[in-house]
């Protein structure tokens, strides 16, 4: 019996459809990604994104709703959250586009969460008060989760950081390895032209020479 | 009553994965996602992938033909994961090694020019999220504060792993600040080296030069 509970509890968790998906993709130049999501109503969803690498890290930004109609747009940005109330239930678009960049391809990273945070699975939804101890303990999940939301943030900047400062480190090898070579080929080229002058003069000077 | 039950569940597991994110691609499409990860840290992906239908302009719930191949990569592009599972899977990996793994996604299919559209609803799960916590209060028949506590400790195991990792990328983005700075240093001595040197040869190469010709 205590089984079947647990299972019908289960499956009430797993019914909710609460989805809270973070990721990071590559996104190709002259591309657009869209990614679709169906949001019941009146839930609340949060959206999140962060361009991590790649050109001015920079990405075309749009949310649609499921009639089509442009509910948040954001053209040529780095980072941005928007929250939302879905007015309608139904599929909800989230489009990057990266179609003005045809040379540097961007890794964007996205958090969309729709619905609020699950109850422990396995809990079930409480008729009774909770006590200071399970209050307690939900003010610190609370706090850890925001905890890591702030290391995953950190995270995401670090390694913009990170690869400007790899692409530094390549640059300053590759240029200095470049003027060097600049600088013996233009001495060398240097000397055979003067070189080249001053030969150039000598059946002339001979010329002189004889007169 | 038993097998009634597994039904059920299973029944309920395919609405649970046929919510939350989806995407469509195209039939030999790939398509990779990246997961920063810590070290001995679980990512469970879900998917389940349907193909378009044109006869009734939809897509079908089940495709039983469509394969789909999962490949994961660490940070050192070395193969965690190669396998082929089929239209729905769960794909669960820990990783032994911080840092980005990438997971891509492409279909079996043998069409030769891009074919049918897929639908690929996906869900990724990292670290503590990834704990079935139903299972574990009936695994090991814990009572809801202690279940929570449980989770409380997952958490705080999570951003220690985590922590540990920021140290790491420290210290891999102060290795190669430091390198910048050598180049930058060295590069800069031996750039003025030649400098010096070419001035020097050229003068004294001139000199002679002007010296055999008899123009000084």
């Amino acid at each position: 019996m205590n089984t079947q509970l647990n299972l019908a509890v289960v499956f009430l968790a797993l019914m909710q459809c609460i989805a809270a998906v973070e990721f990071t993709f590559d996104l190709a130049d002259n591309a657009e990604d869209c990614f679709y999501e169906e949001i019941k109503k009146n839930s609340s969803a949060y959206f999140e994104f962060q361009v991590s690498a790649g050109g001015q890290l920079d990405v075309d930004v749009t949310l649609k709703d499921p009639q089509g109609q442009v509910i948040y747009k954001l053209e040529k940005a780095t980072f941005d959250s928007h929250q939302f109330v879905a007015e309608s239930t139904g599929v909800y678009t989230a489009c990057f586009g990266n179609q003005f960049s045809a040379f540097s391809h961007k890794i964007v990273y996205v958090d969309f969460q729709v619905g609020e945070e699950p109850a422990l699975p396995g809990v079930d939804e409480h008729a009774t008060v909770l006590t200071q101890m399970e209050t307690s303990s939900q003010a610190i999940h609370k706090g850890l989760n925001d905890i890591l939301d702030a290391q995953t943030h950190h995270r995401l900047r670090e390694a913009q950081g990170r690869k400007r400062a790899e692409d530094l480190n390549q640059r300053v090898m590759v240029w200095s390895s470049l003027e060097t070579a600049a600088v013996i080929l233009i001495g060398l080229v240097q000397i055979m032209v003067l070189r080249n002058f001053f030969t150039d003069r000598k059946p002339s000077q001979a010329h002189y020479g004889r007169l | 009553m038993r097998d009634q039950f597994i039904s059920l569940t299973l029944l309920l597991c395919a609405l649970h994965s046929a919510c939350g994110l989806y995407f469509h691609i195209s039939e030999t499409e790939r398509k990779c996602f990246i997961e920063e990860v810590p070290d001995e840290t679980t990512v469970i992906v879900n998917y389940k992938v349907e193909l378009y239908d044109p006869r009734s302009n939809g897509f079908m719930p089940s495709s039983p033909g469509i394969g789909m191949h999962v490949e994961v990569r660490d940070s050192d592009d070395k193969i965690v994961l190669s396998r082929v599972y089929s239209s729905q899977g769960r794909i669960s990996f820990t990783s032994h090694t911080p840092g980005e793994h990438v997971i891509c996604m492409y279909s079996n299919s043998t069409a030769w020019f891009s074919g049918a559209q897929l639908r690929v609803h996906l869900d990724i799960q990292v670290g503590e999220h990834a704990i079935d916590y139903a299972n574990v209060a009936q695994k090991e028949k814990l009572t809801e504060l202690q279940l929570r506590i449980r989770q409380l400790l997952d958490q705080v195991e999570q951003i220690t792993k985590e922590q540990n990792y920021q140290r790491y990328r420290e210290e891999r983005f102060r290795h190669t600040s430091e390198s910048t700075n050598s180049r930058v240093l060295w590069w800069s001595l031996a750039q003025t080296v030649v400098l010096v040197c070419m001035g020097f040869w050229q003068m004294r190469h001139l000199k002679s030069f002007f010296e055999a010709k008899k123009l000084v």
